[in-house]
């Protein structure tokens, strides 16, 4: 007694004592601050947002759910203690999170030990490539998006391309998810450039992709700033070459921050939240993308983003699956999670199997081509 | 028997991590306690450098890194067990710290503090940089140290994070041990000494320059240390563990508990690496309630919080 008085004493003291019981215990862990907070802020958001929404709705399988949520700050070493809580002491059944990639790595770990189920918001190939059973992730990889931009080459009959890369963690590894496929589209690099992360000018590196004999279009793999100074740069050579940006850069900032006039032309793969309002009424992700923006900036005020999208994904493809098992047991859960099969998402219609924790094609991604300072579908 | 401050410093920091695992609820505890004793240890070797021998260094978080990435890197190149990586780490570190700290140690102060904020941002930005060594910001795999399995086969079956707790209890205490020591000999009195005044300290013949590279590279091997001892917990790590506000958040940890004194620094570890699990619900306002709680203590407590309090309770029972 007098132990577990002090033991419960302690425990409020530090303040770690475990909140009150609820029905199905669901956990994540998002970079809300730091610098990965422009991912992390939408997908809280979006998470809290829908967790309120589905308990209104009367809960799954009748049961409420809860959300314990941890901001990590994008410290991959906090991001391993708050998992380890919510596996050990929150007990959880279930985790959503690791908004960026060393996050995601950090924690899964923990998850694949514990055997908890956990859905990754981070793009890198590396969280469910190997598959590890227990690891789930939502958002397309960077190779897909490279696919998606080599696809619409071809179709256009470009053989010959030059790249300039960021050599940020993001440019950097895509440039190298696009040169491991690029020889299955036929298509070759001509002139490989790449620029830092907070360069302001890329005129030399255009310059000489310009001067390159035979190069009939430019590809720019990037993250943040960067693509949109290439974007002007480029409209400045009047390089005349149509110019592929990534997804990285698929929101309507990258519009303002590159100027309409620069921007126009451009192509990048984009999903179909980006371009809600244009999908056409037979668009099977129509009704949830249109729901989700609508739900979103209704609640927030915010313009909804990707990265929001992502975490949407990932908490519909949990509910679907506890659903599915009818219970809220963690393994129940997991063998439900791989047998998610078409369910529509807002970065994708997800089909997962024993070999694929991700479950997307590349029917994810819509090419799309800025125009008059807004986006146009082109397929 | 009247025990020396050395004996009690380490007797209670031996009896708080045996006995207090007994009040732990989950085993979530003995992570946030083995997250103590790595940064308690990193601390620990900055009281030698800022404490003892009174000088500051805002780039500690670099040898962190050196450390961490050694355990990373060394099994996959060099073929090296993940315990000889851990000490290749410290024995670079070591060279890396004699190296830049025969120049650096010519500073004072602010100018001091400068050079090696920047020899801590140089690290990590190789880190960040070096994408196909270390891979990049997204970070990389640390192998597993394997000593649990040793265990395991001996009969002591520990989970993951018990082991831990455990393991990096004991080598905080054996740290604490050393820096304990090193305070009553020869080489501590000099640092004091040098501490207490440059001038006095080379008039009476101590090699000033000498024994200042002396404590940097001591606490260069602690801050090394304690991030092979995060790496290998971890299983992963990211050019997070060398950056800025790591070096930062060490200092503050010293500075908090009282730099002069081994057990007040563990303290301040202790405080600052459990103020973000207890301040979850407030997370926006976490750095504020550190920037209050760090002015509160130079403006009341400038020995900092263990010393301060010892000295208030000491006065008044005499």
């Amino acid at each position: 007694m007098k132990l577990s008085l002090t033991t419960t004493a302690l425990a409020l003291v530090l303040g770690l004592a475990a909140p009150a019981l609820a029905d199905i215990k669901i956990g994540a862990t998002i970079s809300e601050t730091g610098p990965a907070s422009f991912l992390g802020d939408p997908e809280a958001k979006t998470l809290k947002m829908l967790v309120e929404e589905i308990n209104a709705a009367g809960g799954v399988n009748g049961e409420k759910l809860e959300l314990v949520i941890y901001d990590d700050g994008g410290d991959p070493n906090k991001a391993r203690t708050f998992a380890t809580r919510l596996v050990e002491d929150d007990e959880v059944v279930a985790v959503i999170g690791g908004t960026t990639t060393g996050t995601s790595m950090a924690i899964i770990p923990v998850f694949e030990d514990a055997e908890v189920p956990f859905i990754s918001l981070a793009g890198a190939i590396e969280i469910i490539d190997p598959v590890k059973p227990y690891t789930f992730k939502t958002p397309h990889t960077d190779r897909m998006a490279c696919a998606k931009i080599f696809e619409d080459m071809k179709k256009a009959g470009i053989s010959n391309i030059g790249m300039i890369s960021g050599s940020d963690g993001f440019g950097a590894s895509m440039h190298k998810q696009c040169l491991a496929i690029i020889g299955d589209y036929g298509i070759e690099v001509l002139a490989d450039e790449t620029y830092g992360p907070t360069d302001a000018d890329m005129t030399p590196q255009l310059t000489n992709i310009k001067g390159k004999e035979g190069i009939q279009a430019v590809l720019n793999p990037g993250f943040g700033q960067g693509p949109a100074i290439v974007t002007r740069n480029y409209a400045q050579l009047a390089v005349g070459l149509p110019l592929y940006q990534s997804h990285g850069v698929a929101s309507d900032g990258f519009i303002e921050l590159a100027g309409a006039e620069a921007a126009e032309g451009v192509r990048l793969p984009g999903t179909a939240l980006l371009v809600a309002g244009l999908l056409p009424e037979s668009d099977p992700q129509r009704a949830v993308v249109v729901a989700y923006k609508e739900a979103y900036e209704k609640a927030t005020g915010k313009p909804v983003s990707t990265f929001g999208g992502y975490a949407h994904d990932a908490l519909r493809i949990l509910v679907d699956a506890i659903k599915r098992a009818g219970s809220a047991e963690p393994s129940a859960i997991r063998d439900a999670i791989e047998g998610t099969s078409g369910l529509v998402g807002t970065t994708g219609t997800v089909t997962m199997s024993a070999e694929d924790h991700l479950g997307l094609d590349l029917s994810a991604f819509r090419m799309l081509q800025i125009e008059k300072g807004g986006w146009k579908i082109v397929e | 028997m009247r025990l020396s401050s050395k004996a009690t410093t380490l007797l209670i920091l031996a009896a708080v991590i045996a006995i207090a695992p007994v009040f732990f609820p989950s085993s979530y505890y003995f992570r946030v306690g083995s997250l103590i004793f790595v940064n308690g240890l990193a601390v620990t070797g900055l009281v030698i450098l800022i404490g003892y021998a009174g000088q500051i260094s805002l780039g500690h978080a670099g040898f962190a890194g050196i450390g961490a990435y050694a355990c990373a890197l060394a099994p996959v190149h060099l073929g090296l067990h993940p315990a000889l990586a851990a000490v290749l780490g410290a024995l670079l570190s070591a060279a890396i710290a004699f190296l830049v700290g025969r120049p650096i140690l010519r500073l004072k102060g602010y100018y001091l503090a400068v050079a090696s904020l920047g020899f801590g941002i140089l690290v990590s930005m190789v880190l960040s940089n070096e994408a196909q060594l270390t891979g990049g910001p997204d970070g990389m795999a640390v192998p597993e140290l394997g000593l649990r399995a040793v265990l395991k086969a001996i009969g002591i079956d520990l989970s993951n994070t018990e082991f831990w707790y455990a393991f990096s209890g004991l080598v905080l205490v054996i740290g604490a041990w050393l820096a304990l020591n090193l305070y009553h000999s020869p080489t501590g009195r000099a640092l004091r000494a040098l501490h207490g005044s440059e001038v006095a300290a080379r008039t009476v013949g101590v090699d000033v320059a000498h024994y200042k590279l002396v404590a940097f590279v001591i606490s260069a091997v602690y801050a090394s240390v304690s991030g092979s001892l995060l790496a290998l917990q971890n299983k992963f790590i990211t050019p997070d563990v060398a950056g800025f506000m790591h070096s930062i958040e060490m200092v503050t940890m010293a500075v908090l508990g009282g730099a002069g004194s081994v057990l007040g620094a563990i303290l301040g570890a202790a405080i600052l690496t459990t103020l973000p699990q207890v301040l979850t619900v407030f997370q926006q306002y976490e750095q504020l309630m550190l920037g209050l709680v760090m002015m509160l203590v130079m403006i009341f407590m400038r020995a900092g919080l263990l010393p301060s309090i010892a000295r208030r309770i000491r006065g008044r029972a005499e």
